[in-house]
């Protein structure tokens, strides 16, 4: 049997919700970056959910582009982190605040 | 050809010996920049005389149809913009070489005695490259060949005369001189540029030998086109040699060091005025009323400046209103047709005037400086030469025969008599006049009680400037073997008829008894003048005159009042009104604007807090009502 499609669209908002609260509130920035995967998550799994019910594969085509641009994104952001941590010796987000106006 | 390569030499030389004093003279001995200096004028002087050799033994080339012998010398072209064609173009004819000789000449002598007058001076290179120049100038100004490439010689001598003018230009006064005579100039250049593009506009080209040629064709008689061109012209000569209303600059010009005032603001630059009458002749003779405007200037600014002179009390200053009375009578001379006595004039003029310039200026090395005649007196016992020299400059600007300056003044007064009796009548009164205040400033200076006691050890100049005193002198005395014959046109006036006989005067002299009597007049009237001279100022007494008269003699007639008032006033309102338009208006809107910016930023600061959660909500709600205009649509 097959899940119907609400279940998964549920299940992408929940996820998106998660991510974006994790994203406001947590001062690691580790955990802000993971935040952020999981948003990206949530969304592929929408898409891929909208692309099923159209019986179309573009959808599921964007998916591979969000996934490949994610890989990209996590190296430089990763080496972001490190080089901010090297600077600052902290990750926590609130600390780095040199553009404080 | 030997002709142009001398043309371009003469102005050459000079600009030689600018760039070499300019450039290195300071790195030079006192005696080699001298030596440059005094050099390349005498090579140029030599040039020129080369010249006046070669146009009285070669044939001229090509006869131009009312130019007589006159050679061009294309250099290259200058402007070259569809049908303006403005050539670098040289005039060697009659007039020019004249013209040249005289500047040459007494420039040479100058020179000469400025070596020892400016002797000891810190700007001694400056002076001798700025003297240079200005020489390079004049003689540029009287060989150009084309309306247009003249007036580079004409700013040029413009220029220098400011910068020599404001030589001491650490003392307020003689900055603001230099300032003054070169705005004041600059106003009669407006009208000189003006006449340059009417002449364009009517003849096509500026070109002096095309101009004269048609002059007769292209301007009618009396036509508003003819009339608009001279008086544009004359503009430019009267700011130029310091004729009413634009005379005001040369008294003041006597800031500068004495022997400028001899070469610039006696002999040279400001008779370019004349010179430029006397060059388009062809072109103010087709203006009669122009014509008749100018002899009446010439006569009113001669007995206005005698006048002035009257009541002046410093020695330069008395010299320079006899220049401007003397350039009056130039402009009388050519305002009635007279060029060559015209020419006369300025020649004998530039003799003894730069004489009674350098006497003056022998006068005010022996007493440091001094120029004021109330502290002089009784200087003929210690300067006796110096005293004897000025004696001899005076006579000639009174008109004693038989001096130079008697027979070009005299010859100019029977010239005015033939046009208009009354232009005659004030010349002679201002002929009076002038012999009263050069007695007047001779005795003040030489005579009567020595004021300055045992102070100082004054005595006559070194032999540097004694010899160009006394070369002067010897010129001032035999100039008027140029000039002037009783039966037959004089030397200068046959050499100068080819170029002069599209307007030619009378050539042949009236003689007989009208010209006895007028000559015997204007002897008497000169004679007479020396005598009151004598019986009012012999005593040295200062007194003397009406002194309502007298008062308004000191003032000028309020011409100068009437500038301060007329011009100088408006223009300062104006720079004030400006000033606070730009504190108030101007300033106000730059800094409100940037005050505005600022204040703005200041209020949006508060959004950059530095925390990225700050900025992700930001991005949120950004998105949330994006989304939400799209739902509600």
């Amino acid at each position: 049997m097959t899940v119907p499609a609400p279940y998964h669209l549920a299940l992408s908002a929940v996820l998106f919700t998660l991510g974006m609260v994790g994203v406001l509130v947590r001062r690691s920035a580790l955990v802000m970056f993971m935040s952020i995967e999981v948003m990206l998550n949530a969304v592929n799994l929408a898409l891929v959910t909208f692309a099923r019910l159209r019986g179309a594969v573009d959808g599921q085509l964007l998916v591979f582009f969000v996934l490949v641009v994610a890989a990209v994104e996590v190296v430089i952001g990763l080496a972001i982190i490190v080089d901010v941590f090297r600077a600052m010796e902290t990750v926590d987000v609130d600390d780095v605040d040199l553009l404080r106006g | 050809m030997l002709i142009p390569v001398l043309a371009v030499l003469v102005p050459t030389l000079p600009l030689a010996g600018w760039a070499l004093n300019g450039l290195w003279g300071g790195r030079f001995t006192r005696r080699t920049v001298a030596i440059v200096a005094c050099g390349a004028v005498a090579a140029a002087f030599a040039a020129a005389a080369l010249l006046l050799w070669q146009i009285r033994l070669a044939p001229p080339p090509g006869r131009a149809p009312a130019g007589g012998p006159s050679w061009s010398v294309d250099l290259y072209s200058w402007i070259g913009a569809g049908s303006i064609q403005v050539p670098m173009r040289l005039l060697v004819d009659p007039l020019s070489v004249a013209m040249a000789l005289v500047v040459g000449g007494v420039g040479l002598l100058i020179h000469v005695y400025s070596v020892g007058y400016m002797d000891g001076d810190p700007g001694f290179a400056r002076y001798f490259a700025y003297l240079n120049l200005f020489m390079a100038s004049m003689f540029w100004l009287v060989l150009a060949g084309d309306l247009a490439a003249m007036f580079i010689g004409w700013e040029g001598v413009g220029l220098c005369s400011y910068l020599l003018i404001a030589f001491w230009f650490t003392r307020p006064a003689a900055a603001a001189a230099g300032v003054k005579a070169f705005l004041v100039t600059r106003l009669g250049d407006v009208g000189f540029l003006l006449g340059i593009f009417v002449a364009f506009g009517v003849f096509g080209t500026t070109d002096f030998g095309v101009m004269t040629r048609d002059a007769g064709a292209r301007l009618a008689l009396g036509g508003g086109a003819a009339t608009a061109l001279a008086l544009l012209l004359f503009a430019g000569a009267a700011g130029k040699s310091a004729q009413l209303p634009l005379y005001v600059w040369l008294p003041d010009a006597m800031e500068g060091p004495t022997p400028v005032s001899a070469l610039i603001h006696a002999a040279t630059m400001v008779t370019a005025g004349v010179y430029l009458i006397v060059r388009l002749h062809a072109v103010f003779l087709r203006a009669p009323a122009a014509m008749d405007l100018i002899a009446a200037v010439g006569a009113v600014t001669a007995i206005f400046a005698a006048a002035a002179a009257l009541v002046e009390s410093d020695l330069k200053r008395v010299l320079a209103y006899s220049t401007i009375s003397q350039l009056g009578y130039m402009f009388l001379a050519v305002g009635v047709g007279a060029f060559s006595a015209g020419i006369f004039h300025l020649t004998s003029h530039a003799f003894f005037k730069a004489l009674l310039f350098l006497a003056a200026g022998a006068v005010m090395h022996a007493l440091g400086g001094e120029t004021d005649m109330r502290r002089m007196g009784g200087l003929a016992r210690r300067l006796p030469r110096t005293a004897a020299a000025f004696a001899v400059g005076a006579l000639a600007l009174a008109g004693i025969p038989p001096l130079s300056g008697f027979f070009s003044k005299d010859l100019i007064l029977s010239e005015a008599f033939r046009a208009q009796a009354w232009l005659w009548a004030v010349g002679v009164a201002a002929a009076g006049l002038t012999a009263v205040y050069i007695v007047r400033a001779f005795a003040l200076t030489f005579l009567g009680a020595d004021l300055r006691g045992a102070e100082g050890a004054a005595h006559d100049p070194p032999p540097s400037m004694a010899a160009p005193m006394w070369i002067l002198v010897g010129l001032t005395v035999a100039g008027g073997a140029l000039g002037w014959s009783f039966t037959h046109p004089g030397i200068l006036e046959r050499f100068l008829l080819t170029v002069l006989r599209a307007g030619a005067g009378p050539t042949a002299r009236a003689g007989g008894a009208g010209e006895g009597t007028l000559v015997a007049a204007s002897v008497l009237v000169a004679v007479a003048g020396i005598v009151v001279g004598w019986l009012v100022y012999g005593r040295r007494s200062l007194r003397g005159g009406v002194p309502v008269l007298a008062r308004l003699l000191r003032r000028r007639f309020y011409i100068e009042d009437a500038y301060a008032v007329a011009v100088i006033g408006p223009v300062r309102a104006l720079a004030r009104a400006a000033a606070v338009a730009d504190l108030t208006v101007l300033d106000a809107a730059v800094m409100g604007l940037a005050r505005a910016v600022g204040r703005s930023g200041q209020a949006l600061r508060g959004l950059e807090t530095g925390y990225l959660r700050h900025y992700a909500a930001f991005v949120l709600v950004g998105v949330l009502l994006i989304l939400a205009y799209w739902v509600s649509r």
